[in-house]
């Protein structure tokens, strides 16, 4: 495989070779970094909602945004413009600081998630030995944004909203760490770049077999809850709370809850893909050289990509089957039996590591 | 009929009898709630089809239908007029039929009339600032009067009870609808799942709620008003616009109200067409009722496939009535328009198709596990609750009570037809929900027997240029797609009626919303108020 | 000319087009520099297209409304699709059905709510005038009493066609408005409410 590396090396090579002063290049790299990390966030959540309104309207026997552009692939552009230039409302009676950096909270963990994931070989922004915990541990700053959103809208929509959303992801969250960790104690490592270079002979949900299918599954529907998609949107639960915790934002403000909802879907993805699908390891069958040769042709993020659009095509497929759960039901899901069930994975887990029966 | 009137006199000998199209009682107000309380208890009328309120010029009043589930179905009138015009007060019995709370404040509403021992005296369709009773026949129109104001209204939370002073006087006394401290959220009236204007102001504790006041009007239109001003033709197009998923069926039994006023024989073409017209249109609605279930507890994908079937009924409406909504189809005396040469292959094509796609959404929505947790034993409502509420319909069968009015009083070709009556005794919004299911497929049966049994004829009997009624009351009801409807005619002779009351099946429905959501979560509130299926338009009139 | 074009339609099976071409005239004399008139027609064609009803439906048209929303008519073609429960995120207000006189002060506070730039439909012939309850002691005889409206769809209730075709006269009317500077549509939404004040809220 193509080890990307190479070429940012070269880059940080060629920029200490002018003679420039290390501070003074780091500078540099982070800041075409956080550019390029924009960008890909502006492109993917733009894309992620052209994806799913494709994709609901296929199940619903539609067409979707066919007339702005060809195949309405301008739509997202022009919603764009358009959520850009609405006008931003601020109420009285909010508490005007936290109603305005709630926003800013949500797209600030979900960007720094974004920055933890494995995009192809070599290609890692951040990446250090506590990697997985990282990304578990920022994403609970979104939660954050999410009270405070409904807290300091002063609305009583917003306030259950929130406080279901609270109830929820800190729920539901237990169940997603287990299951992470399940993998984590498969593989030894909680960083992220050597968890995708030690599925190089085999993907997780594969060497794993039983416990690792079982955390896969339990991964994706914590992930589910975790993104609030249905049928777990309660916090948003259009036909119960309006708009839920995001009621009284408007304009850009609303934009940014909209991008986070499709980017963290993305991340959930993501992070499936890497932590059970091999992140960006191609897709080998032992034996068969000729097309594992074909595999390794393709490149590193198109794997990465791939595996994640799979994931979430999955958990959009839910979202427009299944109706929404009730908060009581949710919570009493969670915790008399996925919790269990994942904790008593867990255990099987360190059963099969400590006796090696996991290829 | 005369063994009735034996019974009626041993309990109220003062009573005077009215012959009519159905007997009718006349009972003085003194003596009115002694005698509700006998007529229920003792000789059975357990149900209140209709109060009407009444403005007979010189003198206000109420005209109570009650009907006996013990006696057939057998359907007595009640007349009791208030003793003074300015301060007119007539007794509630919203303690024997829970039913009356509501219909007694309509009657408030439009005529001033005070109910003694009433729980809560509040205006229920105009604004609490509203000047004037507008149904009185001395009501002032001005617009100077009502204007459109624009300010919210103050003090929601005030309510009243009147009770009868020592001097026979009327004594009000103020009250609170919720407490100070408690947790009111506000449902409505723009909100995506009342399914149109409706207002609920939800006490809750935690997410559990504790108390619901419907808050309703915002849609009333003042269509009785209206009417007293049209011709009987005139009249006919506001029942499309009232229930409009029963317009084919509100409008059957408008026209029906005035055919039997008039003796009029409809010819029998005409008959077999309109009961076809409103087996469909429950289709319809049954359709919208699923998909409009389906999106309130989000599964946006089935309310989809309910509407793919239901725009295939509308294009039979279509190519007949030359409309999608709100047909104007029924006429007096038969309907306006031949069908369609199409349309036996289109029924014939619907009939074939539906078995299928119920099992198809059976699978999409309501076998899935996280529908049956959400529907199943949500909104307990008892079938003595249904019968006191009067809750007909789809409702009311999900709850077990047989209250068909198309097996109860046949009317058209239903005595011809053979379809059953599906009575589910969940009691829950699950069980409403099935029933709807399942009279799509018994709307399919009957479909199926006339498709090929549509007689030559007529279709339309000849009526007079200018119809006047006779003098007189009648009262009609047919099963529109959510319960039993009910018109009312007052006639003075001329070629305007004199009073028009619609008795709305949805009226009754929103009115056990509190009985049904107190306990379970606000998230229950919107599965019970889908199941329900009320329309809104339906219960402001 | 030709800025009001649209993909959906060609300009020439437009009912009233003179309506247009007079707005038109009316903003060039005005005049704009070069740029900023680029950049209006870069927001308003996003703006025309990504039109995002509030869910607000009264009566019958509201049922027509959401045919117009399922898979026969699929208004998601347009980009019309995300039907927004909250005000603050909608694009404009379809007043699908009667109002009357307890729903005035609601739908006013529901048109403040919407944030700017915001759009009004009038849908269905009581919204329009009243419709056949003109006459009645509570209805408002159109919904043009209390909110300045864009586009009137006639009809009881209108097609999903005429809907359609109410919206595409919506996203002409957007594409040849002026967001920066020039006589544009708020001042006109400004003369309105001053011609119909709330002072203590009586109209009529």
């Amino acid at each position: 495989m193509f080890d990307f590396g190479k070429w940012t090396s070269a880059f940080n090579d060629w920029l200490l070779g002018t003679g420039m002063a290390d501070w003074l290049a780091v500078l540099i790299e982070c800041v075409i970094i956080a550019v390029l990390i924009l960008g890909v966030y502006t492109v993917l959540a733009l894309f992620y909602i052209l994806y799913e309104r494709k994709l609901c309207a296929w199940f619903q026997c539609r067409l979707g945004p066919m007339r702005v552009g060809r195949w309405g692939l301008l739509q997202v552009f022009a919603d764009m413009f358009k959520i850009l230039i609405k006008e931003l409302i601020s109420l009285k009676g909010t508490d005007r600081f936290l109603f305005k950096l709630a926003p800013y909270l949500i797209i600030t963990s979900s960007v720094v998630m974004l920055a933890c994931l494995p995009w192809g070989n070599g290609l890692q922004i951040i990446d250090w030995n506590i990697g997985i915990f990282f990304v578990l541990a920022v994403s609970s700053v979104g939660v954050l944004g999410i009270l405070l959103a409904g807290w300091s809208s002063n609305n009583k929509y917003t306030l259950i909203g929130a406080m279901r959303s609270g109830a929820q992801m800190v729920s539901y969250e237990i169940s997603l760490g287990l299951a992470i960790m399940t993998i984590v104690v498969m593989a030894g490592t909680m960083d992220i770049s050597s968890l995708v270079l030690e599925q190089a002979d085999g993907w997780f949900i594969f060497k794993g077999h039983i416990p690792a299918l079982i955390a896969f599954l339990v991964y994706v529907i914590a992930a589910t809850a975790e993104t609030n998609r249905g049928p777990f949107d309660l916090p948003e639960a259009e036909h119960e709370l309006t708009a839920g915790y995001h009621t009284e934002y408007s304009g850009i403000h609303f934009g940014f809850f909209y991008l986070a909802e499709y980017l963290n879907l993305f991340i959930v993805s993501g992070i499936a893909s890497l932590m059970f699908l091999g992140g960006w390891m191609p897709l080998h069958v032992p034996g068969w050289d000729g097309f594992n040769m074909v595999m390794n042709w393709i490149p590193s993020p198109v794997w990465f990509l791939l595996k994640a659009f799979f994931i979430s095509f999955v958990i959009i497929w839910f979202k427009w089957t299944f109706p929404r759960v009730r908060i009581d039901q949710m919570l009493s899901f969670e915790w008399k039996y996925l919790m269990p069930f994942s904790l008593a994975n867990l255990l099987l887990m360190t059963l099969c590591v400590a006796f090696g029966w996991h290829f | 009929m005369s063994d009735l009137k034996q019974q009626i006199l041993k309990i109220y000998p003062a009573a005077v009898f009215e012959e009519g199209e159905i007997l009718q009682l006349n009972v003085a107000e003194k003596d009115w709630l002694a005698v509700a309380g006998s007529l229920k208890n003792e000789l059975g009328f357990d149900v209140l089809s209709a109060l009407v309120g009444m403005d007979w010029g010189e003198s206000l009043g109420v005209m109570y239908y009650l009907t006996s589930t013990s006696r057939a179905w057998s359907v007595i009138a009640v007349k009791v007029v208030a003793e003074s015009r300015d301060d007119a007060y007539i007794h509630s019995v919203s303690s024997l039929w829970k039913v009356a709370n509501f219909q007694e404040r309509e009657a408030y509403d439009m005529f001033g009339i005070k109910f003694i021992g009433h729980p809560d005296m509040r205006r229920f369709f105009l604004r609490n600032d509203w000047v004037g009773y507008p149904l009185r026949k001395d009501y002032d129109a001005d617009p100077a009067i009502n204007p459109i104001r624009m300010d919210d209204e103050t003090d929601e939370d005030a309510t009243r009870t009147f009770s009868l002073g020592g001097d026979g006087k009327v004594v009000e006394h103020p009250g609170k609808v919720f407490e100070e401290d408690e947790y009111v959220v506000n449902i409505g009236p723009q909100h995506p799942s009342t399914h149109g204007v409706m207002r609920f102001r939800a006490s809750l504790d935690g997410e559990t709620v504790k108390k619901v006041d419907v808050v309703s009007g915002y849609i009333h239109r003042g269509i009785e008003k209206l009417t007293e001003k049209m011709t009987y033709p005139q009249i006919l197009h506001f029942t499309d616009r009232m229930d409009y998923m029963s317009a084919h069926q509100n409008r059957h039994c408008l026209c029906m109200c005035i055919e039997k006023a008039l003796g009029l024989e409809v010819p029998r073409r005409a008959q077999v067409i309109r009961t076809m017209m409103d087996e469909l249109m429950r289709i319809s609605s049954h359709l919208l009722s699923f998909g409009c279930t389906a999106m309130d507890l989000g599964a946006t994908t089935a309310f989809f496939y309910g509407f793919r079937e239901r725009e295939m009924v509308l294009d039979i409406f279509e190519k007949t009535c030359g409309a999608r909504m709100s047909m104007n189809y029924n006429v007096i005396g038969g309907v306006i328009a031949d069908l369609h040469p199409d349309f036996k292959k289109d029924v014939k094509e619907l009939i074939r198709i539906m078995p299928g796609r119920l099992k198809e959404y059976h699978t999409v929505f309501s076998g899935n596990v996280i529908a049956k947790n959400r529907l199943v034993g949500v909104g307990h409502l008892s079938k003595e609750d249904a019968v006191n509420y009067a809750i007909t319909g789809p409702s009311g069968r999900g709850s077990n009570w047989s209250c068909d009015c198309r097996k109860k009083h046949p009317y058209a070709v239903y005595s011809e037809v053979e379809f059953d009556e599906i009575l589910l005794d969940g009691c829950d919004s699950y069980a409403r929900y099935m029933v709807r299911m399942k009279e799509i497929e018994q709307s399919c049966r009957i479909l199926e027997q006339l498709v090929d049994n549509i007689p030559e004829g007529d279709i339309r009997a000849q009526v007079p240029k200018i119809i006047k009624l006779p003098v007189g009351r009648w009262y009609q009801q047919v099963e529109a797609s959510r319960g039993t409807f009910g018109v009312y005619i007052e006639s003075t002779g001329d070629k305007n009626p004199s009073r028009v009351h619609f008795q709305s099946p949805c009226f009754n429905l929103v009115g056990v919303m509190d009985l049904t959501c107190s306990g379970y979560m606000i998230a229950d509130l919107i599965t019970i108020g889908a199941a329900l299926d009320f329309v809104i338009p339906d219960i402001d009139r | 000319m030709g800025i009001d074009r649209i993909k959906s339609m060609p300009r020439e099976e437009f009912g009233n087009n003179d309506y247009i071409d007079r707005l038109v005239e009316e903003l060039n004399a005005t005049g704009a520099n070069v740029m900023v008139g680029k950049f209006d027609e870069l927001i308003n064609w996003g703006v025309a297209n990504s039109l995002w009803p509030l869910c607000f439906g009264t009566s019958c048209c509201a049922i027509e409304f959401m045919s117009l929303g399922a898979a026969r008519y699929d208004m998601a073609r347009f980009g019309f699709e995300v039907a927004r429960n909250s005000p603050r995120q909608a694009d404009y207000i379809m007043v699908q059905g009667t109002i009357v006189h307890r729903m005035a002060p609601v739908v006013r506070r529901l048109y403040e709510q919407l944030a700017e730039p915001k759009y009004v439909i009038a849908c269905g012939g009581c919204a329009v005038s009243g419709g056949p309850f003109k006459n009645s002691y509570c209805v408002v005889p159109g919904v043009d009493q209390i909110l300045p409206v864009d586009v009137f769809i006639p009809g009881c209730p209108p097609r999903p066609e005429a809907m359609f075709y109410g919206l595409m006269q919506l996203q002409r009317k957007i594409k040849v408005q002026k967001f920066f500077g020039g006589v544009n549509r708020k001042e006109k939404i400004e003369e309105f409410f001053a011609e119909h004040p709330e002072e203590k809220g009586h109209i009529g």
